[in-house]
């Protein structure tokens, strides 16, 4: 008979070995959901693969899904990082992408040479104000951040439906919901020509830099870290929770925007439905793989970015609602959290009698 | 005229909610959060209409659907009290893959026509002046949910099983040593959960609008997650919480039909924004009364300590 018995400790493989056979173990268990749903699962595997891996033009656009996961994952992993859920980023992103094409489209600066930076901060600013409508009833009203959060997306994106079938609606768009295109000024530089890789890279690469610095190096990142480690010590050591609330979550929603600024400016060039597949709640998903680590979230980022492509092509070549991405997503969330528990048990093959724990169970060091 | 409209619209529009806000209540009484109910929803939501278009039948779709939530609900179960996992992170990971799932296996079934629960008004009660047309002239979901609520109280507060249930979510330790399986009584109130949304998620797709549309619950799930808490854990409270929100979504929708000179998306925000006001007041109410939520909750339980 097979046993399950608790380890004392992790195993020492798991760090590493953890995410990566979840994710083998996720795509696994999608087979059988793609054959439910009446698609060859080695067809739609070949799919999932061969574009975002299969030249360089997939890398570039991996690395063009990857941009805003980067943004969207810090935007989870460092309110996560002091145990807040912030679960909002989708919404927050669609605000970013409301005020950068306010900027771009409505204001005399979107066709000066300042419209980008002027977009990008209005996006962070914008993405931050969101946000900080759940930090603020958490910091005073201890009202739980995780329902308003991800409240907060139905009203974001409705807001953008409100604007682009109502005012902001381009005249010349044939009825189709969607705003002007940006001015030529208003778009996000293209680092590499031929692909669609846009500054918005280096703006991800220096935020998850930021990130990493801010928690590891500065004051504000301590009291971060030991909010998330032991809250009344904290609050003993007189570390203001309220403070660090409001300015963690303003944060996170300013990045979260600058991802949505970043889509509206360099991808579409306007503000329309469909902006972002999910990238916020993908987000979540980025911090937890990465084990809230802000480097991490950059490499699992490239990896669900490569998957976000996958389903792209999905879509077109087999009728696949993009949705299947988030499907997968799930599947591999959820081997990731077993995993990760079963990492702290070791199989044993034995009598099913309970063994009494104790010293004599342990390894020898 | 107007009045009656909406309320007895209010009814409907609540009952979804009223269904899913009473599983997520049963869970949560025994510790487990679960935050995959918008994803059970839809997959309840979507398996209830296969099922109903393919069989005729809308009570084998609704039986499907109860399977299908409770199934999905077991994940979470498996994940939250065998392997102890974080239950805010397995639930979120429920709701984007019954989020998914939902709309990949569901796409054949959008624009189907399907004939669901028709209305059943109830014999005599019906003919009530105002409250017979109000509460007795909808489909059998909806009486059925109007049994489940003092159902639901009378198990929570009258049985011996509903004593554990609390025991078990304020303390597991000593439901334990009383002899208790606090996992085997988890895993029965998750599953009640998974069940019920399953059945909200149904109700939403064959009585409610008669087809499936991909994301049709619209962030339902969540807010009976909210409910839950406005209720402070009590059933008769949810069903209140339940058709607060379906009177201001009743409303909204008699005011867009009505043709009210106030823009469409506008009025589509209302029941979220509501929602938050509602979170707001509950989480103060509950402040000065209180009235926490149980003391286990989303805590995982572990014998030795």
């Amino acid at each position: 008979m097979i046993r399950l018995e608790r380890r004392a400790s992790p195993a020492p493989w798991a760090a590493g070995a953890v995410p990566v056979v979840a994710i083998l173990a996720g795509l696994a268990a999608g087979a059988g959901l793609f054959a439910l749903a009446g698609v060859s699962p080695l067809a739609a595997y070949a799919g999932l693969l061969s574009d975002p891996f299969g030249s360089v033009f997939g890398w570039s656009e991996t690395t063009v899904k990857a941009i805003p996961l980067i943004l969207t994952g810090l935007a989870v992993l460092l309110p996560a990082r002091m145990r807040l859920w912030n679960i909002g980023a989708e919404g927050q992103l669609q605000c970013g992408a409301i005020a950068a094409t306010w900027v771009a489209l409505w204001t005399p600066l979107g066709r000066t040479a300042g419209a980008v930076p002027a977009l990008l901060v209005a996006g962070m600013a914008a993405g931050a104000v969101w946000c900080l409508v759940p930090a603020a009833l958490r910091a005073w009203l201890a009202v739980n951040e995780t329902i308003t959060t991800l409240l907060m997306n139905y009203i974001a994106v409705l807001l953008v439906s409100f604007l682009i079938y109502g005012s902001w609606k381009d005249p010349q768009s044939l009825g189709f919901p969607l705003s002007p295109p940006f001015p030529a000024a208003s778009r996000l530089w293209v680092l590499l020509p031929g692909t669609r890789v846009h500054a918005g890279l280096l703006l991800a690469l220096a935020a998850s830099a930021a990130v990493w610095l801010i928690l590891a190096r500065t004051r504000w990142g301590f009291e971060i870290r030991v909010i998330g480690d032991n809250p009344q010590a904290a609050r003993y050591a007189g570390i203001s929770l309220a403070r660090n609330i409001v300015l963690t979550m303003g944060l996170a929603g300013a990045l979260a925007g600058l991802a949505g600024a970043g889509e509206a400016s360099a991808i579409a060039g306007r503000l329309q439905q469909g902006l972002s597949p999910g990238y916020g709640y993908t987000g979540i998903i980025v911090a937890w793989l990465a084990r809230l680590n802000p480097l991490g979230a950059v490499l699992v980022a490239f990896l669900l970015g490569a998957l976000f492509l996958g389903g792209d092509g999905l879509q077109i070549s087999l009728g696949l609602p993009i949705a299947v991405v988030n499907m997968l997503q799930g599947l591999v969330f959820f081997c990731v959290l077993g995993g990760e528990a079963l990492a702290g048990y070791r199989l044993v093959l034995g009598r099913g009698r309970v063994a009494a724990p104790g010293p004599a169970l342990q390894e020898p060091p | 005229m107007f009045a009656l409209a909406v309320l007895a619209a209010a009814v409907r529009a609540g009952t979804p909610v009223l269904l899913a806000t009473l599983g997520e209540l049963f869970a949560e009484r025994s510790g487990i959060l679960n935050l995959g109910v918008e994803g059970m929803m839809l997959v309840g939501a979507l398996a209830g209409f296969v099922a109903t278009v393919q069989t005729g039948n809308p009570w084998l779709g609704a039986l499907a659907a109860g399977a299908a939530g409770g199934g999905l609900s077991l994940i979470h179960a498996v994940l939250c009290i065998t392997l102890r996992a974080n239950q805010v992170a397995s639930g979120l990971a429920l709701t984007i893959f019954g989020t998914g799932l939902s709309a990949a296996l569901g796409r054949k079934f959008v624009g189907v026509p399907a004939s669901g629960f028709p209305p059943e008004p109830v014999p005599g009660l019906a003919r009530i002046p105002v409250l017979g047309a109000v509460l007795f002239q909808h489909d059998p979901l909806v009486y059925l949910s109007y049994l489940l609520v003092p159902a639901a109280w009378f198990a929570l507060y009258r049985t011996r099983w509903g004593l554990e249930v609390r025991a078990v979510g304020e303390h597991p330790e000593a439901a334990d040593a009383a002899g208790t399986s606090v996992a085997g009584v988890r895993y029965v109130c998750v599953a009640i959960g998974g069940v019920l949304a399953g059945l909200g998620g149904a109700f939403l797709s064959t009585a409610y609008t008669g087809m499936w549309i991909e994301n049709m619950t619209a962030g339902r799930g969540w807010i009976a997650v909210a409910l839950v808490i406005f209720a402070t854990w009590d059933p008769l409270r949810a069903a209140a919480g339940a058709y607060l929100f379906g009177g201001v979504n009743a409303l909204q929708l008699n005011l867009q039909a009505a043709g009210a000179r106030l823009p469409v998306y506008l009025l589509l925000m209302t029941p979220y924004v509501f929602t938050i006001l509602v979170l707001v007041f509950a989480t103060r109410e509950t402040a000065r009364k209180r009235l926490g939520a149980p003391a286990a909750l989303s805590v995982p339980y572990t014998r030795s300590g």
